[in-house]
């Protein structure tokens, strides 16, 4: 039985962190009650994975000229077994890319949570252009059964200094919903994952806000600029910024 | 040419053929999604067998003579022959590699003798041979390699089974941080390390995170080492600035190129390691390099030039064996489905990553997990880490209740490490299980104490972690 709140010494930790901390012991197992709540929470998970992204809302909520494109998987299932072709632009879709003179395009992908697209990917954009007005932004693209390295092919034939990518991050159990943004200097395809800069964990639940996330992308976007590079060599010493993907990427 | 009668076998009266040593590799490997991705699955069961009865009749020195990857393309190579031990390879050099799964079961191989072999053995030759093995075979033959690595404590030792906290925060909050390094340590985790994932990469949040560790581990006197695995270049940054950095971090994989892809060479790991050794942290001995690898990284970093997934996979180790790890792991479910489907995949290659790794004379750990998108669950990974303690896993990675809120994906949690340690009776690191005995956090079954409120000692660290 849980402890009253007064007794139980876990009660200030756990405003600390998501985490599952101070579970209950039966012997040495968790307790059937935490046990089921991990299991609800994986399937929900399993059911992010497989929403399909709804592109009308969004394009309504972008108010401005939205580029509509898809990847070279046609289905959920496709999509995820071949990262191959969620990487690659549909046939279909390359004559909807003209060339401009862009300093930046920002490409929204479903990735692996449509779910975590539909909530923040719009309050996101906005949050970021409200920072960028002396930048030239190419219209913005959505890219469904996208993966990250989808925008090296966007951004390559808008002809955009970089490419933004703000994609649905593999869902967890605890946060189905978290946003990942991607920078890519001078995207063109073929890009290795260590020439782009990340910033992940953007969320309602306790993640990166989109302001401080959108303070930490304009100073990398700027900074990118000027020296004409993404990756491992754009160190960067704001404190709430995040250059480097995690190791095994999670695209 | 000849090679084609190399590779090629009849079997049931079916003649199969394969182009090259590559080829004959990847048709060997067990099905996973990964050598289907690239084109290089054997294309029925039948063709997997014969792939396996060719391989079984091929020499050793057979890796020797024929690089997978050019030696002029790439360090790896150069490094996996340029450091080949040949007298400690002589006791199995007339071998095929059937013949070397065969003396790897023998009773003569002991722990001495399989010790001794390892300089002499390339990452190749082991996955060849690991190919030819059953689950079984696995874990009989890791079970007898002892690695055994120090830095504050002891790892690797028989009968021991180590553990690394991960008290990943989405955000780095280091009370949340904090909060679930104490939850863990009272389950008896972190003897392998106490290491977080930041979720921001850079050098002045990494000094933060490491002075937070590093006070608490000296507050406890905890005898152990952290870790913020951060990239390596950051690393050398903050050692220049001070940074309380025990183990120096790194993914890493079997090619030039896929290192590459992770921003990487061997050249700068060197310079890493030097650092770390220079600030002479480890009281018990100097192991200073932590890394992590897995099936798939060189695929997914387009580096794996036509080598399937197991095989690139080991070449990662001959990596790691050049650095002396403290630690190294496969993080074999976190890469998705891609590469390893299912939880059947991810349970073989987990055998196959952690033997691979301790033939070869690496400290093997796994990260038994899976993500949200592979059809995988948590009765897989009871499956695993059941076997990988039968088979003499150095540690196992665990966090809060399996879940990871930082990566998205779910691992061991504290508890798993109990069951382990009572279905199995192993034991953390010596000095790590002196100071659980010292900190009264065991009872006198050797189990760890319940935290309840009945406890005043637990009671004490909890409130002063919330205070």
């Amino acid at each position: 039985m849980p402890l009253p709140p007064e007794l139980d010494p876990w009660s200030k930790l756990r405003a600390t962190t998501r985490a599952r901390i101070g579970l209950g012991r039966v012997g040495d197992a968790m307790p059937i009650k935490d046990v089921l709540e991990f299991q609800l929470a994986h399937a929900k998970a399993r059911d992010a994975v497989h929403t399909r992204l709804d592109t009308a809302p969004l394009k309504a909520a972008i108010q401005g000229e939205v580029i509509e494109v898809r990847s070279a998987a046609d289905s959920r299932e496709i999509y995820l077994r071949r990262p191959d072709l969620g990487r690659q632009l549909h046939l279909d879709c390359e004559a909807l890319l003209e060339p401009g003179d862009y300093d930046a395009v920002f490409v929204i992908a479903d990735g692996l949570s449509a779910t975590a697209v539909s909530l923040n990917a719009v309050p996101m954009l906005k949050a970021a252009l409200t920072r960028l007005h002396d930048l030239k932004i190419a219209p913005v693209v959505i890219a469904t059964q996208g993966r990250v390295a989808i925008g090296d092919d966007i951004g390559e034939r808008l002809g955009a200094k970089l490419c933004v990518m703000l994609i649905g991050e593999r869902p967890g159990l605890s946060v189905a919903e978290s946003l990942g943004i991607y920078l890519t200097y001078n995207p063109k395809r073929g890009t290795r994952d260590s020439a782009r800069n990340c910033i992940s964990n953007i969320h309602g639940k306790g993640g990166l806000s989109y302001e401080v996330a959108a303070d930490t992308l304009a100073w990398l976007m700027r900074e990118s600029l000027r020296r004409k590079l993404t990756g491992v060599d754009l160190k960067e010493e704001a404190l709430l910024a995040a250059p480097i993907a995690q190791a095994l990427a999670i695209d | 040419m000849a090679s084609m009668a190399r590779y090629a076998t009849s079997f049931g009266g079916e003649t199969y053929r394969f182009d090259d040593l590559k080829s004959v590799l990847a048709c060997a490997s067990a099905r996973r999604s990964g050598d289907e991705l690239a084109g290089l699955a054997a294309e029925s069961d039948a063709q997997r067998v014969a792939a396996r009865a060719v391989l079984a009749d091929l020499p050793l020195t057979t890796f020797l003579n024929e690089a997978l990857i050019p030696y002029e393309a790439d360090e790896v190579t150069r490094l996996v022959l340029d450091s080949h031990d040949a007298e400690a390879f002589a006791p199995v050099s007339h071998l095929t590699v059937g013949g070397l799964r065969d003396w790897l079961l023998g009773y003569e191989a002991d722990s001495v003798a399989l010790r001794a072999l390892a300089p002499g053995l390339t990452p190749e030759m082991v996955a060849a041979v690991c190919k030819l093995m059953r689950n079984q075979d696995l874990i009989a033959v890791a079970r007898k390699c002892e690695v055994i690595t120090k830095f504050r404590n002891t790892l690797g030792l028989p009968g021991r089974l180590a553990t690394r906290l991960q008290p990943n925060h989405p955000t780095d909050d280091l009370r949340g941080i904090a909060a679930s390094t104490l939850d863990g340590l009272l389950y008896g985790t972190g003897d392998a390390v106490i290491g977080i994932n930041p979720a921001t990469d850079n050098v002045p949040n990494c000094l933060a995170l490491l002075e937070m560790l590093d006070g608490l581990r000296q507050r406890y006197e905890i005898p152990t080492q952290t870790c913020v695995l951060t990239h390596v270049t950051n690393a050398i940054e903050v050692m220049n600035r001070g940074g309380a950095m025990d183990l120096v971090f790194q993914s890493i994989a079997g090619s030039e190129a896929a290192n590459a892809g992770f921003g990487i060479n061997l050249g700068i790991l060197q310079e890493a390691r030097a650092a770390a050794l220079a600030l002479g942290r480890g009281t018990a001995g100097q192991d200073v390099m932590y890394f992590e690898t897995g099936q798939g990284a060189a695929l997914s970093a387009e580096a794996h030039f036509g080598i399937d997934q197991q095989t690139i996979e080991a070449r990662a180790y001959a990596v790691a064996r050049a650095f002396k790890p403290l630690l190294v792991n496969t993080v074999v479910g976190f890469i998705g489905p891609e590469y390893l489907y299912d939880g059947k995949q991810i349970i073989r290659a987990g055998l196959e990553d952690h033997f691979c790794g301790k033939l070869l004379g690496v400290p093997m750990g796994c990260d038994v997990c899976y993500t949200n998108h592979a059809e995988a669950d948590q009765d897989d990974m009871d499956t695993l880490m059941t076997l990988l303690t039968a088979a003499g896993v150095t540690f196992v990675i665990t966090v809060p209740g399996a879940d990871d809120v930082m990566l998205n994906y779910q691992s061991l949690s504290y508890h798993d490490l109990l069951y382990l340690r009572s279905t199995f009776g192993v034991k953390p690191a010596p000095e790590f299980e002196i100071w659980l005995e010292k900190m009264d956090m065991v009872d006198r079954a050797g189990r760890m104490r319940m935290a309840g409120p009945q406890n005043k000692m637990l009671q004490r660290l909890i409130s002063a972690a919330a205070a």
